[in-house]
């Protein structure tokens, strides 16, 4: 019953998406208020839908209801109850349900908490939402159904795949897909302003939220999918330019830049045209990443099982959506019309650049990714583009960048003084040369951009500081500064904290992609092993168990200069019904490094283990940063500025109607 | 259905062999040797794989490609030796690192290409601001009759 | 605005995308490209698997006549639909088939499975460390290489074969070779 009522609402869920997409759109060309009306009521049902929907998977999943081609597929009786949850999205077709659930959410968030915005671009917002939603819902039941039901039940399913079975990676879809489709929220605006034909500073306020929101939670998710690939996978890497991993990338790159650039719209009613395609492009590049990893055209370690039929319905989605929009941008954007005006050198002027380096980053990362498939498909033979190609190109390309975000922040707008700007940055220069003096001294076998990364983190973590205490007059007028401390607006100090967030990420990026220290060996109990001036021990291993595997349980203890300081627990894990083994690396994690140990096989009969043991410097640094850079962002989203909007318009409106 | 999905299933499973893969029993006696074999595994593809280099792969052909880097290493070859028979094998698809050439020129030409074109971009939208900004400033010029109103104005008008 | 073609651009980009994402449905990332083809067999020397006598399965025994080398091992599970279809080769007496047992980590494992399933090879191989296999440039089991008079690797199968693969590629290769007998410009081959 349950996976009918699942099944069913799923199918009105379609049919009020219709009706969404149509009349509040239609009513906002005819300015039929009651077709406009329909856009709130049908979001909010259409949520309520989705969401039964959803519940009802996730209930087939927790009573492992095995009749459920989906539940018994990528569940079982004995995994733990949080990994059954999590496999309602650790699948193609649930994760589709995830999708629409987050779609379905945002819709409802505007037309919940949007209610200063002006009825014609809500309703017009709201359609266009709803439009992506039908295309999915389309795509669910004609090709990827969850609640295809499976006879004969069997008495237990197979398993979710062991590697998924890990708190670290049961939130990291959901966090995604609040990115990538938060994104959608952003696409929906810029479709609208189109449409309406125009774009003003409200409307950069109206969107900026939402996008802030979708960047937050993409940047959360990210993260941890590279937390998890840190601990799980066994060697101490986090990121491996794999297409699907640049597929989550590339949508970030641009919604920064979109994140900067609306500001510019909204402060200088300037880089109208670019923003909304900006917009565009962001969601577009989700929509790809969600092609790209259903497909089944590129190879990678995250791709689901893939089906051609799917990758033809994506295509055309693909078509649909990203053609349309960008055939409406080909025809609408020119009459958006921008009127500030401002010097190269200013604030910005910088905005601009960091729009223009993440753009080319972006297309950068793009072009290494699609490539094979291109070489591919015009005869040219088959190429690989890994990680040698992505580091040679996207690192240089992001280096001026990151040296400019420190002066950003110092610029007027409209016009900026570079020399002055540079005068207040003479500390943070200092610093940053003798931070690559330093590094480059001391650990003289790194790889050059590691040496570079790390001044470049010390000059924009002082840059962006030393902007901070001259907002304040911190130095030159020290008796106020705590109150202008207190004063300054939230989404000032969210810029602060992104920008401090990133110096410290990329500090703990070059520690960890520059100086790791490994050894492989065999270890008898007792044995030790030096390295990179600690002294690790093998006390031996013993036999664990967990409720859906076995595993090898090693233990180490870790020594620096004879002092005990630290104990290592390292798992090899054997799940019986996946059929895989998995490592959880036992990890101790100080600010100037994590000790890793994983333990491996057996060797010989005398209670020796292969093990290996690393040393990765810094690397807490990226998920502190990547937490900061969060939590600026969040701290901007509170920034009552933005969530007011712009009432100053209808009060001007109504007072020159007064007027009239 | 569903024996298509466990197939691309299993093969996901195969693919993502986490855990070791360089086994100690694989490591060279000569560190020297050793590193040169490390360095050229982690540039080759484990063909295999969804994406891995031998050096981390779990899968078996991958053990044997390492193996196979370093008793050729051993024997005497030149890293570029080794890697050139790799690639006489599984072809460029087995080089991490795209090789330069004709087939991958539009690969390694393209960022700069983005580069060209952003900074084209950027001053071809200052050179428009700056012409908006031109035609603004310029006004039409005062007729002799206007200039005398002008003064009044500026005279008379003490505030 | 006299620049309004401009804003056509992204959509023209991604019209191009649009039919090279569509094209890419069609591949397959995974198959290699046969980089032997036209060239001699690597030379190998490979030992015997048990049960099977003293002889291996070595580079210098492919002259004479056309043969195929197949790829196999008793943990691949395409192997076994395919292995019917070269006992019936076998029977029929058509070409000279030897095998190379690949990545055997028992080495009863083979002999036992050729047992149970029937032994369609002239000459086996042993090759648990693939070195065989890498030279050929081998990715996967089951995969088949028709060899000419002269050691030249005229073709590569990868995956089963079966009597469509047999009927419109394998056997006119064969026939078109032996017709030519010492000739060494041959058209056909590669993947």
């Amino acid at each position: 019953m349950t996976a009918e009522l699942g099944h069913f609402t799923l199918i009105l869920a379609l049919c009020v998406a219709l009706v969404q997409a149509v009349f509040p759109l239609v009513g906002a060309a005819r300015d039929n208020e009651v077709w406009m009306g329909l856009a709130r009521p049908t979001a909010m049902f259409q949520f309520l839908l989705v969401a039964i929907s959803f519940g009802c998977l996730t209930h087939l999943y927790v009573t492992s209801d095995f009749s459920v081609l989906n539940v018994a597929s990528n569940s079982n009786t004995a995994m733990p109850m949080l990994y059954k949850i999590s496999g309602v999205w650790g699948n193609h077709e649930g994760s589709l349900l995830l999708w629409v659930l987050i779609l379905a959410i945002f819709g409802a968030a505007v037309a919940a908490f949007g209610r200063n915005l002006p009825p014609a671009l809500r309703a017009r917002v709201l359609s266009v939402q709803s439009m992506i939603a039908v295309g999915f819902y389309l795509f669910m039941l004609f090709t990827s159904n969850p609640f295809e039901r499976l006879f004969p039940a069997p008495i237990n399913g197979r398993e979710l795949n062991p590697l998924l079975q890990d708190p670290g990676l049961a939130f990291h879809p959901p966090m995604l897909y609040l990115g990538y489709v938060g994104f959608s929220m952003a696409f929906s605006f810029a479709i609208a302003a189109l449409i309406e034909g125009r774009v003003d500073a409200a409307w950069a306020r109206w969107v900026r939220p939402w996008t802030m929101a979708a960047w937050c939670f993409l940047t959360g998710g990210i993260t941890l999918g590279s937390w998890w690939a840190y601990y799980e996978l066994g060697w101490g890497g986090w990121w491996y330019w794999d297409p699907v991993e640049n597929a989550s990338f590339m949508p970030w790159l641009a919604g920064t830049a979109l994140l900067h650039s609306a500001t510019v719209v909204e402060k200088r009613d300037s880089l109208k045209g670019w923003t909304v395609l900006l917009a565009i492009i962001t969601f577009s590049l989700s929509l790809l990443g969600t092609f790209l990893v259903r497909s089944g055209v590129l190879t990678s370690v995250h791709a689901f099982a893939t089906d051609p039929t799917r990758g033809v319905f994506i295509l055309m989605l693909l078509i649909v959506v990203i053609g349309g929009s960008l055939a409406l941008y080909a025809f609408r954007a020119p009459k958006l019309v921008s009127s500030g005006l401002f010097q190269p050198i200013s604030r910005e002027g910088a905005l601009l650049f960091n729009n223009l380096v993440m753009t080319t980053a972006a297309a950068a990362v793009l072009l290494g990714t699609l490539y094979p498939l291109f070489l591919d498909a015009i005869g040219g033979g088959k190429v690989s583009v890994g990680p040698p190609f992505f580091n040679a190109v996207f690192i240089p390309i992001m280096i001026p960048m990151i040296a400019a975000m420190a002066f950003g922040p110092l610029l007027n707008w409209k016009r900026g003084d570079l020399v002055a700007a540079f005068g207040q940055l003479k500390l943070a220069a200092i610093l940053g040369l003798v931070a690559l003096a330093a590094t480059y001294m001391w650990q003289t076998d790194g790889p050059i951009f590691a040496t570079l990364g790390m001044g470049l983190a010390v000059w924009l973590a002082v840059g962006t500081l030393t902007e901070l205490a001259g907002r304040a007059r911190l130095f030159s007028a020290p008796a106020g500064a705590w109150g202008r401390f207190r004063r300054m607006p939230r989404a000032s100090w969210g810029m602060v904290l992104g920008h401090f967030g990133l110096a410290l990420a990329i500090a703990g990026m070059a520690g960890a992609g520059g100086w790791t220290k490994e050894s492989i060996q065999t270890m008898h109990p007792g044995e030790k092993v030096e390295l990179a001036g600690y002294e690790f021990t093998f006390d031996g291993a013993s036999e664990g168990q967990g409720p859906n595997y076995t595993a090898i349980v090693g233990k180490f203890t870790v020594r620096k200069g004879g002092d005990e300081i630290a104990k290592l627990v390292a798992e090899k894990r054997n799940y019986p019904i996946g059929g895989m083994p998995t490592t959880e690396a036992g990890i101790e994690t100080r600010l100037a490094g994590d000790l890793y140990a994983v333990i491996g096989d057996p060797e010989g009969e005398d209670g020796a283990y292969v093990t290996r043991l690393y040393f990765n410097p810094l690397v807490v640094w990226m998920w502190i940063g990547a937490m900061v850079m969060v939590f600026g962002g969040v701290l901007s989203l509170t920034d009552r500025r933005y969530r007011v909007g712009a009432p100053k318009r209808s009060r001007a409106g109504a007072a020159v109607a007064a007027g009239a | 259905m569903l024996k298509r999905l466990l197939l691309a299933t299993a093969l996901l499973f195969a693919a993502l062999q986490p855990a070791l893969a360089v086994d100690p029993a694989e490591v060279l006696d000569d560190p020297a040797l050793e590193a040169r074999a490390r360095d050229i595994s982690k540039g080759l593809r484990c063909v295999v794989c969804q994406n891995q280099s031998i050096d981390d792969s779990d899968a078996t052909l991958a053990r044997d490609l390492r193996l196979l880097v370093r008793e050729r290493l051993t024997a005497g070859d030149s890293n570029k030796q080794v890697v050139d028979y790799v690639v006489s094998r599984y072809g460029d698809f087995v080089l991490l690192k795209p090789p330069f050439k004709f087939a991958t020129l539009a690969l390694w030409l393209g960022p700069l290409l983005f580069v060209a074109l952003a900074l084209i971009a950027a001053f071809a939208f200052f050179r428009r601001q700056r012409a908006a900004r031109a035609e603004t400033v310029a006004a039409p010029a005062l007729s002799d009759e206007q200039k005398k109103r002008l003064d009044d104005l500026l005279k008379g008008d003490g505030s | 605005m006299n620049n309004r073609w401009l804003y056509s651009i992204p959509l023209a980009i991604f019209c191009v995308l649009g039919i090279y994402l569509g094209i890419g449905l069609t591949l397959d990332p995974k198959q290699l490209p046969n980089m032997l083809d036209g060239q001699p067999v690597p030379a190998f020397d490979l030992p015997p698997i048990k049960d099977r006598g003293a002889k291996g399965f070595a580079s210098t025994d492919l002259e004479g006549d056309v043969t195929l080398v197949n790829i196999f091992g008793s943990w691949c599970v395409a192997c076994r639909t395919e292995h019917p279809y070269l006992m019936k080769l076998k029977e029929q007496g058509a070409v000279p088939i030897h095998g190379i047992d690949w990545r055997e980590e028992d080495p009863d494992a083979g002999p036992r499975w050729l047992k149970r399933f029937g032994d369609p090879y002239t000459l086996v191989g042993d090759d648990p460390r693939s070195k065989a296999a890498i030279a050929f440039g081998v990715t996967g089991a089951p995969e088949t290489f028709l060899v000419d008079q002269k050691g030249v690797i005229r073709y590569k199968h990868i995956g089963p074969v079966n009597d469509e693969v047999w009927k419109e590629v394998l056997q006119p290769l064969i026939q078109q070779l032996r017709r030519n007998g010492s000739q060494t410009g041959g058209q056909k081959g590669g993947s």
